[in-house]
């Protein structure tokens, strides 16, 4: 079976300054993959190039068996893998459907469609209730679910979510988590950088660890909170440690 | 009110507001109710570009030339009804949009308002160059025929207020329609935040052409009305940059992305400029300080412009407030 998305000796450069080096793994259908790793550690960078907002300098990604590391981000979003941003980006102008409205033409053939496929998304992120709020408007909260509605609104079979739950209560966490989890199940594959170590643990068959660019760890949440280079690096890692 | 029954008691309203002009019995009196309206028409124009898809151009003036310029010549030189020589006039502006639009759409904010600012003076110096072809600095006359309505002419007023109705109509049935599509949602949404329209799959640069061609063919067509309504046309009357500001103010003014927004401004900018000018008697560039400084007004007191604080009114006395909308 070929994975849903597999990054191969992928590497990115700014300058002189190496930010992603040699970095390979694959994500299969239906999984919930963790992506981990301190600050600066270049998970953002990898966002960036899967995305298409960012070219790597060597290596290949290749998604649902085409190669789209020379994509552009529009093409990307077409062939069905999408992105949240780690610091939301809500069309603030609009409201809270017309946000998800946008996402949704990317399959809806009507005006009428792409209403009606937005509604059920914003369902499904429990926002339904904010349809007419101005986006502007939200707390940080609502917003990280507009963020994630208007990513599943394009139809994607891949989404990398960025940080969703960063600067959330617990409760809003768990609520977070909870539509993470159900994904899958509606046939949408996640891969996501998250610092919050109780929601990788508690939401990821499989976590990746990336430290100064390169890959250190791989496997279920259980071995690696036993990896001594993982717990060396990150988890015990002297004040880095989070959460 | 429904929004429906309210886009339809204003409907009504705009109609009742179009058929008084006709009772007026002064020919001046509806000469500047049909400026105004032309300039109403320019602004909605303007919006789709500037307005709805949020590129500030202020470049406009050169398709309203491009229009002007076109079905004046191909009426002078061939013969060719300017009926016709709109539409060859529109076509020309939606070409000048992408030879513009293509490179400097890359460039944001204040950039992208200095290289079609810059494009249009240009332009603007070119025609005056061309002394043969196209009359120079001094400009063109329309030949006139007098009552020749399929020519585009008529020596009564009402045939011209009656076109510039039409032509407002349909600006504002395109904006109208464009906020509702597929189109005008990405202009929205690229007008917010072009990365995060980007990441939504949205062709950046696509939209954009598409929203500058349709605003640049419209803006074209007004200017091929202006030179028939005035059978004269010059460089620093249809190509000037204070033609651009004007409109583009307008359009700010009264609320840019919005249906109602830019008519409103050229109805409270044109009759206010009117009357500062004769009060003023005549001094040059007083109709620009006015526009400053009403732009400067609007800005501070509400950035989404007068059809905003109007709406907020409305609300505040006509309806109660919605109880989830806030």
């Amino acid at each position: 079976m070929s994975a849903l998305l597999e990054v191969r000796r992928l590497a990115k450069q700014f300058g002189g300054l190496s930010a992603v080096e040699d970095v390979s793994f694959a994500v299969e259908t239906g999984e919930i993959v963790g992506l981990i790793g301190p600050n600066g550690a270049g998970k953002t960078t990898l966002f960036e190039m899967a995305s298409g907002f960012q070219r790597p300098t060597r290596g290949e990604i290749w998604f649902d068996g085409t190669r789209i590391d020379r994509l552009s981000t529009p093409a990307i979003c077409a062939r069905g893998l999408a992105r949240t941003f780690q610091i939301v980006r809500p069309f603030g102008d609009m409201t809270v459907l017309d946000n998800v409205i946008v996402g949704a033409f990317m399959r809806a053939p009507s005006p009428k469609m792409a209403r009606a496929h937005a509604a059920t998304i914003l369902a499904q992120v429990h926002l339904a209730g904010r349809c007419d709020q101005v986006a502007r408007t939200l707390t940080l909260a609502d917003r990280k679910r507009l963020e994630m509605a208007k990513a599943l609104a394009t139809g994607p079979k891949l989404v990398l979510l960025d940080e969703v739950m960063a600067g959330l209560t617990r409760v809003e966490t768990d609520e977070i988590m909870e539509i993470v989890r159900a994904l899958p199940r509606a046939g949408v594959t996640i891969l996501m950088v998250e610092h919050n170590m109780h929601a990788v643990m508690g939401l990821s068959d499989r976590v990746i660890v990336i430290h100064h660019g390169r890959k250190i760890g791989e496997g279920s949440p259980a071995q690696i909170a036993e990896n001594p280079a993982v717990v060396a690096a990150y988890l015990g890692g002297r004040d880095d440690a989070d959460a | 009110m429904t929004p429906l029954a309210r886009g339809g008691a204003v409907g009504a309203a705009l109609v009742a507001a179009m058929v008084v002009p006709l009772a007026t019995p002064s020919p001046y009196a509806l000469s500047i109710v049909t400026l105004t309206l032309l300039y109403g028409y320019l602004a909605l124009s303007w919006n789709i570009i500037g307005g709805i898809g949020g590129q500030l151009s202020l470049g406009h003036a050169a398709y309203f030339g491009i229009g002007g310029y076109a079905s004046t010549l191909l009426f002078v030189q061939f013969g060719v009804s300017p009926w016709f020589g709109m539409f060859a006039g529109a076509a020309l502006a939606a070409l000048a949009a992408a030879l513009i639009g293509y490179p400097c759409f890359r460039l944001r904010g204040a950039y992208f308002a200095l290289a079609t600012l810059a494009a249009a003076m240009i332009l603007k110096i070119a025609v005056e160059n061309s002394h043969g072809l196209l009359g120079g600095p001094r400009g063109l006359e329309v030949t006139l025929l007098r009552d020749a309505p399929l020519q585009f002419q008529h020596t009564r007023k009402e045939f011209y207020y009656a076109v510039v109705v039409v032509m407002l109509t349909i600006a504002l049935s395109i904006n109208y329609l464009l906020l509702r599509s597929r189109l005008g949602f990405h202009l929205v949404a690229i007008r917010n935040d072009q990365d995060a329209a980007l990441a939504l799959g949205i062709d950046i640069t696509r939209s954009k052409l598409a929203a500058a061609m349709l605003s640049a063919a419209l803006t074209a067509a007004g200017g091929t009305f202006y030179a028939q309504f005035v059978m004269f046309i010059s460089p620093d009357k249809v190509l000037s940059a204070n033609l651009s500001v004007q409109i583009a103010v307008m359009c700010i003014v009264g609320g840019r992305g919005t249906v109602f927004g830019p008519l409103l401004g050229a109805l409270l900018l044109l009759p206010a400029e009117e009357i500062a000018r004769r009060a003023l008697g005549g001094i040059v560039g007083a109709d620009m300080m006015l526009y400053g400084l009403l732009l400067m007004i609007v800005m501070r007191r509400e950035p989404r412009g007068v059809q905003r604080i109007l709406r907020d009114l409305w609300n505040r006395t006509g309806a109660p407030r919605s109880v989830n909308a806030g």
